[in-house]
C-alpha cells in the first residue's frame, strides 16, 4: 500500500487530556520538524524520524526564548532521537524534552499518536 | 603521645593549597588541623574573582571540593578571624573568643588592598576589590551610579575597570605611573594596551595621582587629581596595590620587614621556629613579597614537607613571576627579565599599533632568551616562557613576528627540552607531562593546567593526537574521506552513506546535526541538483532549508545577490521598496550587498517573488558557498586603476555562485595595488597588475585574520579563471568540515608550495578533473529562489505553523529603533525567565 492509497493519517498531540489533531503524515519530512500553534497560544514542535516515529516537544528554545526548535535538525544518539536547536545547537531528547547539553534545562514533551 | 595541633590562620587560595598538601602527605591523619577564616565562605578562586560578573556564582568559584574538610577531619571556622597570638602559651584567640593551643602555627593571612591616604577616602561609594563581599557591594552600589573611577591601572585595577564597564558605568582609570600595568609591561606594551583599552570606551588618565575624594554629604561625587583637574564620579574603586597582612605577627613580636611582610627562611619558618608564614603575607628569604598565587603554592608545599618530616623536602628561595592573563579581553604576558635589567642585554621588538599587538623579547649577550613582554596576542607565551634562560633554536626576530609575515613555521613545543617548565603555577615540566596521554590525566596526576590555564594549549600540543579524527559520532571518516567515498562510489543519499559507511552503532539511525549538513554539502558540491528536494531537504540546517538566515528572534534575513557590488538605481529602488513594503530592517553588508532583516518564514516567498521579478537572484548568504566578490571601482573610473576590476568581480561571482563548499567562500578584486577591495583578506583575492592579475589565496578576516598568500602572478583572464577553478575544487575535495581556506592552507602538508605544485604544475595529474567538475557546476547552476517559487510543493514549507498556514508567528515582533525595526526580545521572555 503506498501512502497515496492509505486513508489520511493524522498526527495528534495530547493537551490536558484531549487529543489535538495537528497535521497529516504527508506534511512531515522524516528528519525534520514543523511548528504547530496550540489553542492556548503556545507552540509545539512536531517531528518525524527516519523510522517513522513522531514526537512533539515545546517549540520554544529555552536558551534564547525564540520559537525555533521545530527548525532544528533531528539526529539520534544511543538509539534515542534528539533535535539540535538551530540557534545555539543545544540538543534536546525528543521523548523527554531533556537537554542533552545542560542537565538543568528541559522543555515540555507532549504525548503523540496517529489517528 | 598526644596528637599535635596545627593551626592555620587564613583560608584563602594558599591556605587551601596548604591543607591539600597536608592531606596528600598524610599529615591530616596524625595531627589535629584547625583553620580560622575571616571570610564567611571557604577558600575561593580569587584570581578568577572578576568572572563573578560574567555569571559565575560564588559556589562556582569555590576551591574546596565537597566533603574535603570532613574527609580529612579538618576543623574550619568561618567568619571567625584570629585576633591574638600568645607565643608564650602557644595559643591563638579568635574573634568569637575561641582559644586554641597550637604545636605549629601557620599564617596565611594574605594581603590587604592599599588605599592611598587621600582625604575623603572613607566616603560612601568608595570600595576596594579583593573579596566576593567587595564585589557584591560594588554591584549593589553601581545600580544607582553612572560613572566609576578605578584608582590604579595595574592588573587588578584593569580587572576592576572591566567589571565597572560591564556594570554599565562610564568608567575611568587613574594611574600614577606614566603607563598602564607599570610592573609587568614596558612603555611600548603599555601604549599598545592603552590604545586597545581606550578603544573599548574606557577613559584612561596616566601620570596623575589622586589628591582628594570629594563628597557631597556622605556620598562621593568626584575627585581632584594632581594635575589640577577634577573628575565627577559616583563610585571609586581603590586598586593601588596590596600590602602584606602582618599585623598579627607584629603584635606578637615576630620579625617583619621594613616595608612589611613576615620574615621567613627557606623553609618558610618565621623568627619563632614553631610559626610559619606562607603566601602574600610572607617576606621570602630572597627579600621579596610575592603577590602571585604560584609562589604561594610553592611555599605551602614547602611547609607541608616540613610538617610531614620530609628531610629532603622542598625549600622556597624565590620564584618566577611570569604572568599571562586576559585583561578586558586583551592578552597581556610578561616573563623573565621583562624590563631588560641584565647587563649587555638587547631588545627585539615587534609593534603593530593598528591591531594593538606588541611583543618584546630581551636577549642576553650570549643569545639566550632572558624574558619578554607580550601584549595583544600572547599565544606564544606558553612556548617562550619555558625557553627562558636558553638560546632559542630559531633567531629571536622570528619569535616576535606574526604568522604569515615572513615568519617560517612557528616553533612548536616539540622543540623544548624535557626539563622545560610548562606549567609554572604547579611547576610541571615537559617530561612529566609527556608521561601521560590525555589532558584530564595530566591535570589529575600533575595538576598542570589547573592553575591559570595559560599552558593548556601547549599541553594539548605535547600529547599524542587523539586517534579518532572522525567527523562526528556517526562517521569515523573525515569530511575529505567522505567526499572521496561519495564521489568514487557515486552515492547519492545520506541514508545510503550512513548505513554503508557510518560507524556500526550509527547505522540505521538518524545521524546527527554535524554530519547531516556536511554530507548535504558534499552531495551538493558533487552536483546533485536542487538542494531541498527529497531526502536532501532534511539534511540542510535551517538557513539552507528556508534559503534565508535565521536571526535571534526566529525571524530571517534576506540578501539578494549584487555581483561585484554593482547595482542599477532601478534595482536599488526595488530593494528599498521591498524593504519598505514588508517593514524590513536594512543594512549594508561588508560584502557590498544589502541585508534585509525581520522576515517571517511565511513572508519569504512573497519577498522573493518581488525580488526575482526585478531580476535578483539568491545571494547564498545562508549557505556554505560563495558569498560575494567585492570590488573597487577599477580602471573605468579610478585614475589609479590598471584593470577593470568590477567586470572581473562580476564574472567571478557569476561563475562560482551557488558552489557548495566546506565553508563559506569570500572573494574580492582590486583594480590596482592600492588594494581598496581588500582582496588579501579573502579566500581568493585578485589584484590587478599592469600585465594582468595576481591571485592570492587563503586570506581571512574575522576572529583569526590571515593575509592571503600569493599563488601566481600576471595571469591573463583565462589563466586566472582556470587557476581559481582548480584551487576551489581542490579545496572542496580535501578540506575538513567548516574549515576555511586559511586554516586548510595552514594545515595542508607542504603548505603553499604543495598547493602551487598541485594546481599550477599539476603534480598530481588532477587538474583536468578539477576543471571538469567546475565546468559541470557552472553549467548546472540554477537560482534556488526562482526554482523554489516555480514549484508549489517546494513552497509548502514556508509556513509558520503546519496546522495554521495563514497565521503569522506571534513570537516574531519588533519595536522601533533609529527609524527602523529591531527584534522585540521581551516577547521571547514572556514565558518567564529561561527554564534553567
Amino acid at each position: 500500500m503506498t501512502i497515496q492509497d492509505a486513508p489520511a493519517i493524522t498526527l495528534q498531540i495530547e493537551l490536558a487530556g484531549t487529543w489535538l489533531p495537528v497535521c497529516e503524515i504527508t506534511r512531515l519530512t522524516p528528519g525534520r520538524g514543523m511548528a504547530a500553534l496550540l489553542p492556548d497560544g503556545r507552540q509545539a514542535a512536531v517531528f518525524l524520524d527516519r523510522a517513522g516515529t513522531a514526537y512533539a516537544i515545546d517549540n520554544r528554545d529555552p536558551f534564547t526564548g525564540a520559537q525555533v526548535l521545530s527548525r532544528g535538525l533531528l539526529g539520534s544518539a544511543d538509539g534515542r532521537a534528539f533535535v539540535a536547536s538551530p540557534l545555539l545547537k543545544q540538543r534536546f531528547d525528543l521523548e523527554t524534552g531533556r537537554c542533552l547539553d545542560d542537565a538543568e534545562v528541559s522543555v515540555r514533551a507532549y504525548p503523540v499518536r496517529w489517528a | 603521645m598526644t596528637t599535635p595541633t596545627i593551626v592555620l590562620v587564613g583560608h584563602g587560595m594558599v591556605g587551601q593549597h596548604f591543607l591539600e598538601a597536608l592531606a596528600e602527605r598524610g599529615v591530616t591523619g596524625r595531627a589535629r588541623v584547625v583553620v580560622l577564616c575571616e571570610e564567611p565562605r571557604p577558600a575561593y578562586d580569587r584570581v578568577q574573582l572578576t568572572s563573578y560578573f560574567s555569571g559565575r556564582t560564588p559556589d562556582d568559584l569555590s576551591l574546596v571540593e565537597d566533603g574535603f574538610m570532613a574527609r580529612h577531619g579538618i576543623e574550619l571556622h568561618l567568619d571567625d578571624p584570629a585576633e591574638h597570638i600568645d607565643r608564650a602559651t602557644r595559643t591563638v584567640t579568635s574573634r568569637s573568643g575561641r582559644t586554641i593551643t597550637y604545636d605549629t602555627l601557620v599564617l596565611a593571612t594574605g594581603s590587604y588592598p592599599f588605599v592611598p591616604p587621600v582625604p575623603g577616602r572613607d566616603a560612601e561609594g568608595c570600595f576596594v576589590y579583593r573579596t566576593i563581599e567587595d564585589l557584591l557591594a560594588i554591584e549593589e552600589y553601581a545600580k544607582t551610579s553612572r560613572t566609576g573611577v578605578v584608582v590604579g591601572g595595574g592588573l587588578l585595577g584593569l580587572e576592576a575597570a572591566g567589571a565597572l564597564k560591564g556594570l554599565g558605568l562610564d568608567t575611568h582609570v587613574v594611574e600614577f605611573a606614566p603607563r598602564l600595568m607599570p610592573v609587568q609591561v614596558d612603555d611600548g606594551g603599555g601604549a599598545a594596551l592603552l590604545r586597545t583599552i581606550e578603544g573599548m570606551g574606557l577613559t584612561v588618565h596616566t601620570g596623575v595621582g589622586t589628591q582628594e575624594i570629594v563628597a557631597d554629604g556622605p556620598a562621593v561625587t568626584g575627585m581632584n587629581l594632581s594635575d589640577g583637574s577634577t573628575l565627577a564620579t559616583d563610585l571609586v574603586v581603590f586598586s593601588a596595590g596590596v600590602r602584606p597582612r602582618d599585623q598579627l605577627a607584629r603584635d606578637t613580636g615576630l620579625a617583619v620587614g621594613d616595608r612589611g611582610g613576615i620574615v621567613v627562611d627557606e623553609r618558610c619558618r618565621t623568627s619563632d621556629p614553631d610559626v610559619y608564614a606562607i603566601g602574600e603575607c610572607a617576606l621570602a628569604s630572597d627579600g621579596r613579597v610575592y603577590g602571585l598565587v604560584a609562589p604561594g603554592y610553592d611555599m605551602a608545599k614547602t611547609v607541608a614537607d616540613v610538617l610531614a618530616d620530609r628531610t629532603s623536602g622542598s625549600t622556597f628561595t624565590g620564584a618566577d613571576t611570569s604572568t599571562k592573563l586576559k585583561l578586558l579581553g586583551v592578552d597581556v604576558a610578561s616573563f623573565g627579565d621583562a624590563h631588560g635589567t641584565a647587563e649587555g642585554c638587547l631588545d627585539v621588538v615587534y609593534s603593530d599599533s593598528r591591531s594593538g599587538v606588541y611583543r618584546k623579547l630581551v636577549v642576553g649577550a650570549d643569545g639566550a632568551l632572558l624574558g619578554g613582554v607580550l601584549v595583544g596576542d600572547a599565544d606564544s607565551y606558553g612556548m617562550l616562557r619555558p625557553l627562558t634562560g636558553s638560546v632559542p633554536p630559531v633567531p629571536p626576530e622570528q619569535l616576535v613576528l606574526p604568522a604569515g609575515a615572513g615568519a617560517p613555521a612557528a616553533l612548536g613545543p616539540s622543540a623544548l627540552p624535557d626539563e622545560a617548565v610548562i606549567c609554572s603555577c604547579h611547576n610541571v615540566t615537559k617530561g612529566e607531562i609527556c608521561a601521560h596521554t590525555t589532558l584530564p590525566e595530566v591535570k589529575k596526576c600533575t595538576k598542570a593546567g589547573t592553575g591559570c590555564g595559560s599552558c593548556v594549549k601547549v599541553i594539548g600540543q605535547l600529547l599524542p593526537q587523539a586517534a579518532d579524527q572522525g567527523l562526528c559520532g556517526c562517521f569515523s571518516y573525515k569530511r575529505s574521506e567522505l567526499y572521496e567515498i561519495v564521489r568514487t562510489l557515486g552515492i547519492t543519499s545520506y541514508a545510503e552513506l550512513l548505513d554503508s559507511h557510518g560507524r556500526e552503532e550509527a547505522r540505521g539511525g538518524d545521524g546527527c546535526e554535524i554530519c547531516k549538513p556536511a554530507v548535504g554539502s558534499i552531495l551538493a558540491s558533487l552536483g546533485n541538483g536542487y538542494i531541498l528536494d527529497g531526502e536532501q531537504g532534511a539534511l540542510q540546517d535551517t538557513n539552507d532549508h528556508f534559503l534565508a538566515n535565521l536571526q535571534r528572534n526566529g525571524s530571517y534575513s534576506v540578501v539578494p545577490r549584487i555581483p561585484g557590488g554593482e547595482i542599477t538605481p532601478d534595482k536599488l529602488i526595488v530593494i528599498g521598496e521591498v524593504a519598505r513594503d514588508f517593514g524590513l530592517y536594512t543594512k549594508i553588508t561588508g560584502g557590498q550587498r544589502i541585508d534585509l532583516f525581520g522576515a517571517r518564514v511565511d513572508q519569504l516567498p512573497a519577498i522573493w517573488t518581488r525580488l526575482v521579478d526585478a531580476g535578483f537572484e539568491s545571494g547564498h548568504a545562508y549557505g556554505k558557498s560563495l558569498r560575494t566578490v567585492k570590488s573597487c571601482v577599477g580602471q573605468t573610473w579610478c585614475r589609479y586603476g590598471v584593470q577593470d576590476s568590477v567586470r572581473m568581480a562580476i564574472d567571478l561571482e557569476l561563475r562560482y555562485r551557488g558552489l557548495r563548499a566546506p565553508h563559506k567562500l569570500k572573494s574580492a578584486v582590486s583594480g590596482c595595488a592600492r588594494e581598496c577591495a581588500e582582496a588579501q583578506s579573502k579566500d581568493f583575492g585578485v589584484i590587478a597588475t599592469a600585465n594582468g592579475w595576481n591571485l592570492y589565496v587563503g586570506g581571512n578576516g574575522g576572529a583569526t585574520p590571515r593575509h592571503a598568500d600569493l599563488l601566481a602572478q600576471d595571469l591573463s583572464d583565462a589563466e586566472l579563471v582556470r587557476l581559481i577553478d582548480r584551487f576551489l575544487m581542490f579545496y572542496i575535495r580535501t578540506a575538513d568540515r567548516l574549515e576555511r581556506t586559511s586554516v586548510w592552507l595552514e594545515r595542508l602538508e607542504g603548505g603553499l608550495d604543495h598547493l602551487r605544485d598541485v594546481v599550477v604544475h599539476d603534480s598530481l595529474g588532477l587538474c583536468g578533473e578539477l576543471e571538469a567538475m567546475m565546468a559541470r557546476h557552472v553549467a548546472g547552476y540554477r537560482d534556488e529562489w526562482a526554482e523554489t517559487l516555480d514549484d508549489p510543493d517546494r513552497l509548502r514549507r514556508f509556513v509558520s505553523f503546519v496546522n495554521a498556514p495563514d497565521a503569522p508567528d506571534p513570537s516574531v515582533k519588533f519595536v522601533a529603533e533609529r527609524d527602523q525595526i529591531k527584534p522585540d526580545l521581551t516577547v521571547l521572555t514572556l514565558e518567564g525567565t529561561l527554564t534553567r
